[in-house]
């Protein structure tokens, strides 16, 4: 053998050795360094868009953002239903409410008497953000980076590549620069346009920044805190007020949310000093909190990594929970300090099938159940609840399952001369529709049981749903045996009967009834759900017919009203019914105002139950008209009502602490892992196989050996 | 020659020309501006001014093609075609939709591409020679039939199979390697053994039968029955003379894709989540970011176009009797 050869053997040898010396397994995709290490690991399969808190809306930013950046308020983690608790906050706020001429309204004022509502909120004092180079300063007590050219990033490609760091303590100035941020031109808030609505002089604000930056076309940075804004006031270092025009209960759950998280403005400035940009060092890319994590590593391609703040305040898990929760040991780390994990790995994991199998070998320590493997992961018993099979028993893997604050509808557009309007004949065309279209077999089929057909718009969990006979769709069900039923068929048949199609067929014209389903799903893998929709209108005799496009077009369709019937949903932004209703809000009709109504549902009355309802407090009087509401969205039938997905989550042995909560996005300082127990099951389940290794080269030389026995004879054979 | 490489260049501009013009029509048949920023604002409480704010501060403002409302030359450089593509020709691909430096993560994102594209070329080249060649040298016998038979099996069967059986075998049956994933370095070693492995037994059943019919044709002719009746082996003559001079339709076939290698591959990137130029692309038509999108197309353009005149150079090489004029 060549010298060459010799090394390479050795190397290679050394190599696998020294894997077995770490005793990790060798399809372990982390460091064997790391094995014993207090780490949870998860995956993400999206890369996150905006990590600037003013900017993200979505619930795969949230993940990262909500552990770095603290809003005033947060949700209790374990209680139900849903309850805002301070989080820097000192307590949560109570608007008051002044009239026109400025008199302070006593108690809960009816919202025709309130011109303004002011809340005000006190943060914890001593609270540090996170180590950052923007608060970094120099011997002369000057800032380090603030004053930066090109020439000076000339080595620096990433936030880590800035040597010093420093800190500083959070202000209630953080909070009123970042609310002022959400008027900025260049940062394109999502929420811009609706809190317009209610923080005073906020449009106004954008216009003025507008004219600003118009002025001052070669910078890049504008000092907010050179511009005032009416609709917030800084009291003290620890003390601001926001000032809504309106009466807007549901305003405190927006302080929930990071859209309210504070903003140093040194990070601001920071960030946008010539040449960041250019080397993609950004807010957007990485962010700057007080929260009980910071994000060390932002490799969205690839991996992100949050790891523990050491400037973080302190916080400690919480002594109170729902009665269950005692007895399944959610209440064990009562009183502790958070966060329990030191270090958290995100990695990309674009594929189910990858994913879950990398779960199943402990390299997640949770995981999601696509349908791919719903099978091998729950069975239903003969009570049709989930359970886990046998093989995710063995492995001691956990089930959780809670119905979401989500509902996914189908929609009619009642702007449409058919299936649309006020008129009774489309009325009942809409509520025998409402009756043949059975949602639990589609939850069935289609959803592998993991769902809960919906009685009205609010979800379970929210405040406004009812359970039991009480909260049943009284046009589609009738209660029997304690649980809803649908109604026979032949009752939607008699409703087409009264409505004029017999049979489904116009009784004028006797032409069959033809509607569309307009969708942007396309595909091998959408077919089956259409054939079945189909099935369910053609029970009326309906001939449905399915417009599928592409999503653009689809979004084109909808803003034009074009479409017949659509699907869609809504997933809560908080826990209201008020971020339901107002999907069926006339004013917000999506044709005539660019609102969320995409059914263009108009009904006085609804409107004006909507209105009262919205700012009012959760109250019996509240649940009345909320009541009232429900009563004739259900009878209009604008939706048929779909269903509430119920989440299913699968959790290892080692993580603790694992409650789904729905609303709150900074759970993972509640989260415990044993990473000794993990790194155990690890080794057992992932011992390296070899032997078909062995064999398959084995088979191989003998498939080999006869030919090159007859070829060697062949090349040897003398001719003579 | 040099003359030769000058003009293959100068065609080439037009080319790009061509290819930049259809990428930018079939994007905005497509899509919209307004659709772009919906994308990308998300899908709640998006409002016109949002939208319209979006595509200002992008240049999505602008006409397509055509402004009317401009000045003399400014009708056509005052438009979204105009500002987005003049800056490739000088490799300036500008910033995505989102912010960021495209040129910067194409610069990050090749080198996941290269780890998985180079050794999947290198030791697939070494692979379906020596497959080909075994087959040729045992040509007719039980061995040669039955590895046709198994190689026309193998490429039958979907690529996905390969890429899904590959992992569900070596990364959860036997556990010698992670199932998905990338480190830097030499950590990156057991995330790349999989996929090359997987990349390299997808291609064997096409690869072999390629190389194989081409020493077959080199070995049926004259100097192959010269080189015998001098009384050399099988082995010198297939290694010495077969293989040397099968390289040309060999080259026509690698050095082509020589430069491509860069690009990476949408599907393998994407199951093993491998952050390479692939996946990058995938990801951009999926978030519809127009910026990285067509400067994707442009540069897998330019490096196709670098490759075929790659290929013409290397024919001189192995044949001297070829001369590029």
């Amino acid at each position: 053998m060549s010298d060459s050869g010799k090394t390479f053997i050795g190397v290679l040898c050394a190599l696998l050795l020294c894997s077995a010396c770490e005793k990790s397994p060798w399809n372990n995709p982390y460091p064997a360094s790391e094995s014993n290490l207090n780490i949870y690991y998860d995956l993400f399969s999206e890369r996150p868009k905006h990590l600037d808190p003013v900017s993200s809306y979505s619930a795969n930013e949230y993940v990262f953002l909500g552990q770095i950046y603290e809003p005033p308020l947060q949700y209790h983690f374990l209680k139900r239903p849903y309850e805002l608790i301070p989080l820097t906050a000192t307590k949560v706020p109570e608007p008051i409410y002044y009239d026109k001429e400025g008199n302070k309204l006593e108690g809960d004022a009816p919202p025709e008497m309130v011109d303004k509502a002011v809340y005000r909120i006190s943060i914890k004092p001593g609270i540090l953000y996170q180590p950052h180079p923007a608060f970094a300063r120099d011997i002369n007590n000057k800032y380090f980076y603030h004053n930066l050219g090109r020439p000076d990033l000339e080595n620096i490609h990433t936030l880590a590549d800035f040597k010093l760091v420093g800190t500083r303590e959070l202000t209630a100035n953080d909070y009123i620069y970042q609310i002022k941020r959400m008027a900025h031109p260049k940062v394109h808030s999502p929420i811009a346009g609706l809190m317009g609505k209610y923080i005073l002089g906020l449009n106004d604000y954008a216009k003025q920044l507008s004219e600003v930056i118009k002025d001052n076309a070669n910078s890049d940075y504008i000092n907010l805190n050179d511009y005032d804004l009416p609709g917030v006031k800084l009291i003290d270092d620890y003390t601001f007020e926001i000032t809504l025009t309106q009466k807007y209960p549901q305003f405190r759950y927006w302080l929930s949310m990071s859209f309210f998280a504070p903003m140093p403005w040194e990070a601001d400035y920071f960030y946008s000093q010539p040449g960041m940009s250019e080397k993609n060092i950004t807010l957007d890319w990485y962010p700057v909190g007080t929260g009980p994590f910071m994000l060390t590593e932002n490799n969205p391609n690839r991996r992100m990594v949050l790891e523990r703040n050491p400037n973080f305040h302190g916080e400690t898990y919480p002594e109170e929970g729902e009665p269950e929760d005692y007895a399944s040991g959610l209440l064990e780390d009562a009183g502790k300090a958070l966060p329990f994990i030191d270090k958290a790995v995100y990695s990309l994991e674009k594929e189910s099938i990858p994913a879950w199998n990398k779960f199943l070998q402990g390299y997640y320590d949770t995981s999601g159940i696509v349908s791919d493997s719903f099978d091998q992961a729950v069975t239903f018993n003969a009570q049709g609840d989930a359970e886990l099979t046998g093989e995710m028993q063995e492995k001691g893997i956990h089930l959780l399952s809670a119905v979401t604050t989500s509902t996914y509808y189908m929609g009619f557009n009642m702007a449409d001369d058919v299936i649309g309007g006020n008129s009774e004949r489309a009325r009942l065309l809409r509520q025998a529709i409402s009756i043949a279209v059975d949602y639990e077999e589609y939850i069935s089929i289609f959803a592998n049981g993991r769902g809960m057909p919906a009685q009205g718009p609010i979800p379970p969990g929210i405040f406004g749903n009812l359970e039991g006979d009480a909260g049943i769709n009284p046009y589609v069900y009738r209660w029997q045996n304690n649980k809803p039923v649908r109604l026979p068929i032949e009752r939607a048949k008699e409703l087409m009967i009264q409505a004029g199609y017999p049979n489904g067929r116009d009784k004028d014209s006797g032409q069959q009834l033809v509607l569309n389903l307009d969708t942007p799903a396309a595909g091998p893998g959408s077919k089956s759900g259409f054939d079945w929709f189909r099935k369910q209108f053609a029970k009326l005799g309906i001939n449905l017919i399915v417009r599928a496009t592409d999503y653009n077009r689809f979004q084109e369709k909808m803003n034009k009203g074009t479409e017949q019937i659509y699907q869609w949903g809504w997933n809560a932004d908080y826990p209201d019914p008020e971020n339901f209703f107002f999907l069926l809000y006339g004013p917000n009709a999506k044709v005539d105002h660019h609102g969320e109504n995409a059914s263009n549902y108009k009904n006085k009355k609804f409107d004006s139950l909507f209105n009262q309802m919205k700012s009012m407090d959760n109250s019996p009087e509240r649940q009345k008209i909320i009541n009232q509401m429900v009563d004739i969205v259900r009878k209009d039938a604008p939706w048929l009502w779909g269903y509430h997905p119920v989440g299913f989550s699968l959790t290892h042995a080692w993580y603790k602490n694992a409650k789904p909560n729905l609303m709150a996005n900074n759970t993972l300082k509640y989260k415990r892992i044993d990473p000794v127990l993990r790194n155990q099951k690890r080794l057992e389940w992932n011992q390296p196989v070899w032997w078909p290794i062995a064999l398959g080269i084995v088979l191989f030389v003998l498939i080999l050996l006869p030919a090159i026995v007859s070829y060697r004879r062949k090349e040897t054979k003398s001719i003579l | 020659m040099m003359s030769y490489i000058l003009r293959r260049i100068a065609y080439a501009i037009p080319i790009l020309i061509g290819v930049n013009v259809i990428t930018f029509v079939l994007f905005f048949v497509v899509n919209t501006p307004d659709d772009m920023a919906r994308m990308h604002l998300g899908m709640k409480h998006v409002t016109d001014t949002a939208i319209e704010k979006w595509k200002q501060d992008r240049g999505y403002d602008k006409p397509v093609l055509w402004n009317h409302d401009a000045k003399s030359l400014e009708k056509i450089t005052n438009t979204i075609f105009y500002e987005n593509s003049v800056k490739l020709f000088v490799f300036d691909f500008g910033r995505s939709d989102d912010g960021r430096d495209i040129s910067y993560d194409i610069s990050q994102r090749m080198w996941p591409s290269l780890a998985i594209s180079v050794p999947s070329l290198l030791i697939g080249l070494l692979t379906y020679i020596t497959f080909g060649l075994t087959l040729a040298f045992f040509r007719g016998s039980y061995v040669d039939v039955s590895g046709v038979v198994l190689c026309v099996i193998m490429m039958s069967i979907s690529g996905l199979f390969y890429i899904i059986g590959g992992q569900y075998l070596i990364g959860k049956a036997l556990h010698l390697v992670p199932i998905s994933g990338y480190d830097t370095g030499f950590n990156a070693i057991k995330f790349i053994i999989l996929p090359v492995l997987v990349g390299l037994v997808g291609a064997i059943g096409s690869s072999t039968r390629w190389y194989r019919t081409i020493f077959l044709e080199e070995m049926g002719k004259d100097y192959v029955r010269t080189a015998r009746a001098k009384g050399l082996s099988e082995v010198q003559v297939l290694y010495r003379h077969v293989f040397m001079n099968g390289l040309i339709p060999i080259l026509t076939g690698v050095v082509v894709i020589l430069p491509s290698l860069f690009m990476g591959s949408l599907i393998t990137e994407s199951f093993f989540a491998i952050p390479g130029l692939g996946s990058y692309t995938i990801d951009a038509i999926n978030s519809q970011d127009f910026a990285i999108v067509r400067s994707m197309v442009f540069l897998g353009s330019v490096l196709y176009i670098i490759g075929l005149i790659l290929t013409d150079i290397s024919y001189t090489i192995a044949d001297p009797r070829v001369r590029l004029n």
